[in-house]
């Protein structure tokens, strides 16, 4: 934390010539080893260690697909086969850019609920929670390009049917909303140009994301992490050092998250992505079924949930929105959800809710789906806009330990109790 | 006065740092504003005043120059954003697409075809009698675009339907050219992705779709040829 004095001690005497003058060692050193960690995290904590990762696999497996990619409407789709069948292990790397696209969501997906159950966006960690938010918008952008560049059917028709949502525009300023699609295409159609130019976003973005990425950690070792007692660190047998108690627990979980990505990767490559990406885009023959990649389904299904062109596209980038105000939109004084009575239950009802959009996002926009959807999209915003200002204030928390040592170890083990492990380590925190 | 007051904020600023700067040795800062100030300021009352007084015209003078600089390169990083912005835009080779002639005599009545145009698929139908008929006696009130038939295509054609085959909803190519195609509740054209039907004439009557299908500019060069754009 920004608090907390350096324990870095140049080992040789290079290392201190160097330290002197550029610091990055002692850096590190105080903001991925000898960080105080609080001791009781459990295995959510590890997927901001696995979302690095895949971070870095993305931009490492994507570099070397560009290095065999065709931007161009008359060369990608072939090239993308060149790439499976040709290019030497391209088949491989090719998998793992697209699955580590899907892997990717899924270990965000779980990062952003964990902190939603556990009120990790609540003060002091604003800041955090909102650079979350963006990274996450980054993130489906770059997909949504990504997944453009094999220039299948759904990546092209997935391409129309989104950008074609900036022309509900049309309904507020006439002209303005096919100005700006007709801007995003470069042409009177998703043609060739806008394919190229989306190659060259989605080179970008992702260092973009990676500058968000800095300084969300940077945010986080300001105000410290949270933990499942959402309690402050308050004495020193709270916390542990990073490495290696956090270090070696983010082993494990990166290795677990590795066996299923492995799997995907080597045995199922293609089951995520939709079987019609493998006909050539064809800007004559729209597919029966035009289905997003899963990640976007939620939000697909709110956009179809609204009876109104300019309605969904309102309430499709309002459910984004309205995440970056759950810091001020939550009023409860308590963080974790674990000593929250009343809000525990709405908390699973809105993951439920998620996971039916999800569903319903699949399905074609008619008769029951459609009234689902209009449902589950109710909650969603209420969960938000209802819930979260109304169950703070009424509930009444349940009796929380004074401390995170005590939650470890129990009334009475509190101040005096230290992991055995810890004790061993270093004591000059 | 505005100026004077912001030129006063800054000396501030400019007699700290130069104490700041005068343990850490001489400044651009320090240089400047001792060959204005020859007396010792320090602790006397009336050489303080005498300091204010020839530092305060300076800062002025700089407060104007860096308001210049800045707008000056702020003007210019705002002249860059256009041509930026516009690269994006529909560029020469595309707008020079913009107009396709089509021979329609092999299309006979009941027949369609479908040609590209801005890379756009252009719906060409040469309807029926029955479809012409439907089309024009629609009430006007019940559409929720509400535009007459006549109005869609020329004087005298009424047979030929020329529109852009792209559903005004989010995009998708409608149904309803082919024989073998579903051609909706109303008997032109069905748009299978949200569920969008056409009339005859292609009005939007039931679905998402917020217009009816838009009929690009074109005119007869002669009695069976047309131009697009
Ligand atoms: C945030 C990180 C990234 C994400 C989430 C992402 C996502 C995606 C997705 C979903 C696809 C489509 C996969 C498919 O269905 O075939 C894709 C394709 C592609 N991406 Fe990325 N990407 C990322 C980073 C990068 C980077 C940094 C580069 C280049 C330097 C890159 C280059 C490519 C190329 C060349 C393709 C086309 C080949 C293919 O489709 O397999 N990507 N990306
Ligand atoms: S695109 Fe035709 S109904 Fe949605």
């Amino acid at each position: 934390m920004s608090n907390h004095v350096s324990t870095y001690n140049p080992q040789s005497r290079f290392a201190k010539w160097f330290d002197e003058r550029l610091p990055i060692m002692r850096l590190v050193h105080d903001s991925f080893v000898d960080f105080p960690t609080p001791r009781n995290l459990n295995y959510l904590w590890t997927f901001g260690g696995i979302l690095s990762f895949c971070l870095v696999a993305q931009i490492l497996t994507g570099v070397m697909l560009a290095m065999h990619y065709q931007p161009s409407a008359e060369g990608a789709f072939n090239s993308i086969e060149h790439i499976r069948r040709d290019v030497n292990f391209g088949w491989m790397i090719r998998n793992f850019h697209a699955v580590g696209a899907s892997m990717f969501f899924v270990a965000v997906y779980i990062h952003i609920f964990r902190g939603l159950y556990y009120g990790s966006y609540k003060a002091p960690r604003e800041i955090l929670w909102i650079l979350g938010v963006l990274i996450f918008l980054a993130m489906m952008a770059t997909a949504f390009m990504g997944y453009a560049l094999p220039w299948g059917q759904m990546s092209f028709w997935g391409v129309t049917v989104i950008t074609n949502l900036f022309s509900s525009l049309d309904g507020i300023i006439p002209g303005f909303g096919t100005a700006i699609v007709e801007w995003l295409w470069g042409g009177y159609s998703v043609s060739g140009t806008t394919l190229n130019r989306f190659f060259s976003l989605h080179y970008l973005l992702p260092f973009v994301i990676t500058g968000l990425v800095i300084l969300h950690v940077w945010a986080l070792h300001v105000a410290g992490q949270n933990n499942p007692t959402g309690i402050e660190l308050q004495h020193k047998s709270d916390s542990v050092p990073m490495a290696p108690y956090a270090v070696m627990k983010d082993a494990v979980g990166m290795f677990a998250f590795l066996i299923v990505f492995a799997w995907f990767v080597f045995f199922l490559p293609d089951y995520l992505g939709h079987a019609d990406n493998y006909i050539e885009a064809n800007p004559l023959v729209t597919p029966p079924h035009i289905v997003p990649e899963w990640y976007f389904l939620p939000f697909y299904a709110i956009l179809r949930a609204i009876p109104s062109k300019l309605g969904g596209v309102i309430a499709m980038f309002g459910s984004i929105l309205v995440l970056f105000f759950v810091s001020w939109l939550d009023t409860s004084r308590v963080r974790s959800t674990k000593y929250r009575p009343i809000y525990r239950w709405f908390f699973w009802l809105f993951l439920f809710s998620c996971l039916a959009l999800g569903y319903l996002g699949a399905k074609p926009a008619e008769g029951v789906y459609v009234f689902w959807a209009r449902v589950f999209t109710a909650y969603y915003f209420a969960h938000f806009l209802i819930v979260m200002p109304i169950v703070g204030l009424i509930e009444t928390p349940s009796k929380m330990p004074r401390s995170i040592t005590e939650s470890v170890l129990g009334p009475g083990g509190g101040g005096a109790g230290t992991p055995a492990g810890a004790a061993a380590a270093p004591e000059k925190r | 006065m505005v100026p004077y007051q912001r030129g006063r904020r800054s000396f501030v600023k400019l007699s700290m740092s130069k104490r700041v700067s005068r343990t850490a040795g001489p400044s651009p800062f320090d240089l400047h504003v001792s060959h204005q100030c020859k007396t010792p300021a320090d602790g006397n009352g009336r050489n303080e005043e005498a300091h204010l007084a020839a530092e305060i015209e300076d800062p002025n003078r700089r407060d104007v120059l860096v308001l210049a600089a800045n707008a000056f390169a702020a003007v210019g990083a705002a002249s860059l954003i256009w041509p930026f912005v516009q690269q994006m835009n529909p560029d020469a080779g595309a707008k020079a697409l913009a107009s396709t002639e089509i021979d329609l005599t092999p299309v006979k009545e009941g027949q369609a075809i479908t040609v590209m145009w801005r890379g756009k698929p252009v719906f060409i139908r040469n309807r029926t009698k029955d479809e012409v008929a439907a089309a024009a006696k629609t009430p006007v009130t019940e559409l929720p675009d509400p535009e007459v038939d006549a109005k869609r295509v020329k004087a005298g054609k009424e047979n030929w339907l020329v529109m852009v085959g792209i559903c005004t909803h989010l995009g998708c190519v409608p149904k309803g050219q082919t024989m073998a195609d579903s051609k909706g509740d109303f008997g032109g054209w069905f748009c299978p992705c949200h569920g969008s039907h056409y009339d005859t004439s292609g009005r939007i009557r039931k679905g998402p779709a917020p217009r009816n299908l838009e009929v690009p500019p074109y005119e007869f060069v002669s009695d069976t040829k047309i131009k697009i754009g």
